[in-house]
């Protein structure tokens, strides 16, 4: 009896809650340390980049209007789909490193605990970022963190898991909808990442996965209008995260640099900014300043 | 009409008829002697010639704060950096009338707002921070926050001493030592303050005044600072994010703005017309976040107008010095141009000009109230910052087109809402894309209170507890 064939995956992109091929109908060949090839990765272009920030726009005001211990639910739950397929995930970081699966699940294991963590924030840093203000006048005054809005993200090359969970968890945690340009040569546990979202009850579009080119694709994000945040924390290449910082000026972009570190209520508050409310408590409460 | 009697505030302070750059502690001239003049825009008369910083002025004041950062402000302990905080809260009060009138002359606001509001609210922006300088591990931020080191600061004219004071109460009282411009048409009050922190014993090196124009600020940007903090309009913004892109030093925006007031058809009407006058002719419209976008629901439409147009016409427009004016001068020459090209472009594109009867003072730089009828959302008057006392009004009939309307911008700073119901306030406040709400009452600051904006109107909270973060490295 002949041995049976094994079936491969195709990598597609995620974007939309869909996986779709790059529409400019291109690909790239992952390779592990070695050289052996891998698998074929779509390899996104500018108009990827544009289809993916829209579907990230579309998804963030219902993202962020769930109530937080939805969210919280979600990303509790992505973390049981991550821990159902470790396996999967071991041996695609081993083949992505050129190392044994057994040397990488512990690797798995603590993405795995940092989406717990973070599913644990949603429905507290309200409460531990924000606060009442006592302000001096007859005011009800109160400040909330809330979400930037669409954060693009340059994954970390050197750490396809881990580096990718952190970037985005603390992220979407808050309420933003991200789009992420996963590590150009191992993007392949990005894109199998994004399977277990999607069967996570997370709605599509807020996280969408590029694969390709960071030198391509992070430039359009970068001076996309419609985005409120760039994480350069992948971005290897001093000049390119310098270039790509003054683009980002241009729109005023919230901007992470590379190398930025910080425990995890220093990335929560990466992506979000007060808001501030005010109204009159006392029955005659005055309303001008001198009028 | 009822008429006052004027009422000009007699007490004068002494201004002296050139000032120095402050740096380490000393009045110093400009290396390459250049000085400006500042005028009073209220009869256009100099008040006084002020030395202006060039680059290498830049790098002995950041010099000199890096020195004081090091060997003194650094090294001092809370506690003690609080009592100087503390100090010049207290020298601020004492001498606050000095500072109103000259502020007032300087900048040309009215008498009224710089006694009642800006020298206040300024003190109270130092008594605050003083408190919060042994008591930063408990901010919330980490367990042990750090300075930042030398901060610079960019400031605009509309609120020159309060401005000053949102950015150097939290720098220093987080541990940073400051090189401050302020702006070119009101240097006065910061140059006031720099005697005041000689007064209160402070440090040489810690606080340093520069004035001067673009120049002088894009200097210090360019200087080796570890942080940057702006605040004005966001075309210099967006320059400032690209000058520090690719360094390590931090920024914090506070730019433009376009705010929506928006009035419910249940609204306490007569508060409401209060509130839209506050919004938009508080400080002659020179604000960032000015409700300078009246969005009122159909239904009551023409009857807010009214009342607008009644309280509108009761205004006094005039000298800044009378405790009875309530609309001053507008600030310079040039902001007074443009104040002209946008109502005029307003007027060509269609809109309606209102203007109340008033008479104007002949010499001097002075803007009637403005309500601009019929403006839709693609006029510039309904898109552009004007930044001065000029409301466009639209109108909406359901409460989802009232939320698109006023997030139909690309800045994000303030927004105002009326209404009697509980409810429709939180679900609006939750809707609108802008870092301060004003429900039921607008233009509210406070030390205690976190302000800034989000989108194009920048990055950063200044006050609150959540403002010492532009300030520490946690």
């Amino acid at each position: 009896m002949s041995e049976r064939l094994r079936v491969k995956k195709t990598y597609k992109l995620y974007v939309g809650g869909k996986f779709p091929r790059s529409e400019s109908g291109r690909s790239y060949p992952v390779t592990t340390p070695d050289g052996t090839e891998l698998a074929n990765a779509a390899l996104a272009s500018r108009k990827d980049v544009r289809d993916a920030v829209a579907a990230a726009r579309k998804a963030q005001g219902p993202w962020a209007a769930q109530n937080a211990y939805l969210r919280g639910q979600i990303l509790y739950r992505a973390a049981e789909m991550l821990e159902g397929r470790s396996g999967q995930f071991a041996a695609e970081l081993a083949e992505a490193a050129g190392a044994e699966a057994r040397e990488t699940l512990g690797t798995v294991e603590e993405a795995i605990d940092r989406l717990v963590h973070y599913a644990g924030w949603t429905d507290k840093v309200a409460s531990v970022l924000g606060g009442a203000n006592p302000v001096s006048g007859p005011y009800f005054n109160h400040s909330k963190p809330e979400p930037l809005g669409v954060v693009g993200v340059v994954a970390p090359q050197d750490d396809p898991l881990v580096g990718l969970v952190e970037a985005l968890a603390p992220a979407i945690a808050t309420g933003n909808a991200v789009v992420v340009v996963a590590s150009g040569t191992r993007p392949l546990p990005a894109l199998s990442f994004g399977e277990v979202l999607a069967t996570s009850d997370l709605p599509g579009g807020v996280v969408n996965v590029l694969s390709g080119k960071v030198a391509e694709l992070a430039p359009w994000l970068a001076s996309h209008a419609d985005l409120n945040g760039l994480d350069l924390c992948g971005v290897e290449d001093a000049d390119l995260a310098a270039e790509l910082e003054a683009e980002a000026a241009g729109t005023l972009k919230v901007v992470r640099r590379p190398g930025g570190s910080g425990g995890p209520l220093d990335l929560l508050r990466q992506w979000i900014e007060y808001k501030t409310v005010w109204h009159p408590a006392g029955m005659a409460a005055g309303v001008g300043g001198g009028y | 009409m009822f008429e006052y009697a004027p009422a000009p505030e007699s007490h004068r302070p002494d201004i002296r008829e050139h000032y120095g750059l402050f740096i380490d502690g000393e009045f110093v001239d400009a290396e390459n002697g250049a000085t400006f003049k500042s005028i009073n825009p209220a009869n256009e008369q100099v008040l006084f010639s002020v030395a202006e910083a060039g680059e290498a002025d830049v790098a002995a004041a950041v010099g000199a704060a890096r020195r004081a950062h090091r060997t003194v402000w650094g090294p001092m302990s809370g506690t003690e950096r609080g009592k100087y905080l503390f100090r010049i809260a207290r020298l601020l009060q004492e001498r606050s009338r000095e500072f109103a009138v000259a502020e007032s002359i300087d900048n040309g606001k009215p008498i009224k707002e710089t006694r009642d509001f800006d020298v206040p609210t300024a003190a109270q922006h130092f008594f605050y921070h003083a408190g919060w300088a042994d008591k930063l591990e408990y901010a919330g931020l980490g367990p042990g926050p750090r300075p930042l080191g030398v901060v610079g600061q960019v400031i605009p004219w509309n609120f020159p001493l309060l401005m000053l004071a949102w950015k150097i109460a939290p720098a220093l009282a987080c541990g940073n030592t400051a090189v401050l411009k302020p702006a070119e048409t009101t240097p006065l009050t910061a140059l006031m303050f720099a005697e005041l922190c000689a007064e209160a014993g402070l440090p040489p090196g810690v606080v340093n005044i520069l004035p001067g124009a673009g120049a002088t600020g894009a200097a210090l940007v360019e200087s080796p600072v570890d942080k940057v903090a702006f605040t004005g309009s966001t075309a210099v913004g967006r320059r400032i994010a690209k000058a520090v892109a690719g360094s390590r030093k931090r920024v914090t925006l506070e730019l433009g703005g376009k705010a929506a007031n928006i009035v419910y058809d249940d609204a306490p009407l007569d508060q409401a017309v209060e509130g839209i006058v506050n919004g938009i002719f508080f400080n002659q419209g020179h604000v960032c976040c000015a409700g300078s976008r009246l969005l009122v629901q159909e239904s009551v439409a023409e009857e807010v107008l009214a009342k607008l147009k009644d309280r509108v016409s009761t205004l006094r427009v005039g000298d800044p010095l009378d405790k009875n004016t309530d609309v001053g001068a507008v600030n310079s020459a040039e902001q007074l141009e443009r104040i002209r090209e946008l109502t005029e472009a307003g007027g060509a594109e269609g809109a309606e000009p209102w203007q109340p009867a008033c008479e104007l003072p002949e010499t001097g730089y002075w803007f009637r109230p403005t309500v601009f009828t019929g403006v839709q959302q693609s006029m510039r008057v309904a898109r552009e910052e004007i930044f001065g006392p000029v409301l466009s009004v639209l109108t909406f009939r359901t409460p989802d087109e009232a939320i698109k309307k006023a997030n139909n911008t690309p800045y994000g700073l303030s927004a105002g809402v009326w209404t009697d119901k509980g409810s429709q306030i939180l679900w609006t406040a939750e809707r609108l894309r802008a870092g301060v709400v004003w429900a039921n009452t607008f233009n509210r600051f406070d030390a205690a209170s976190p302000f800034g904006g989000v989108k194009e109107s920048g990055y950063g909270r200044e006050g609150g507890r959540q403002g010492l973060e532009a300030y520490l490295d946690v």
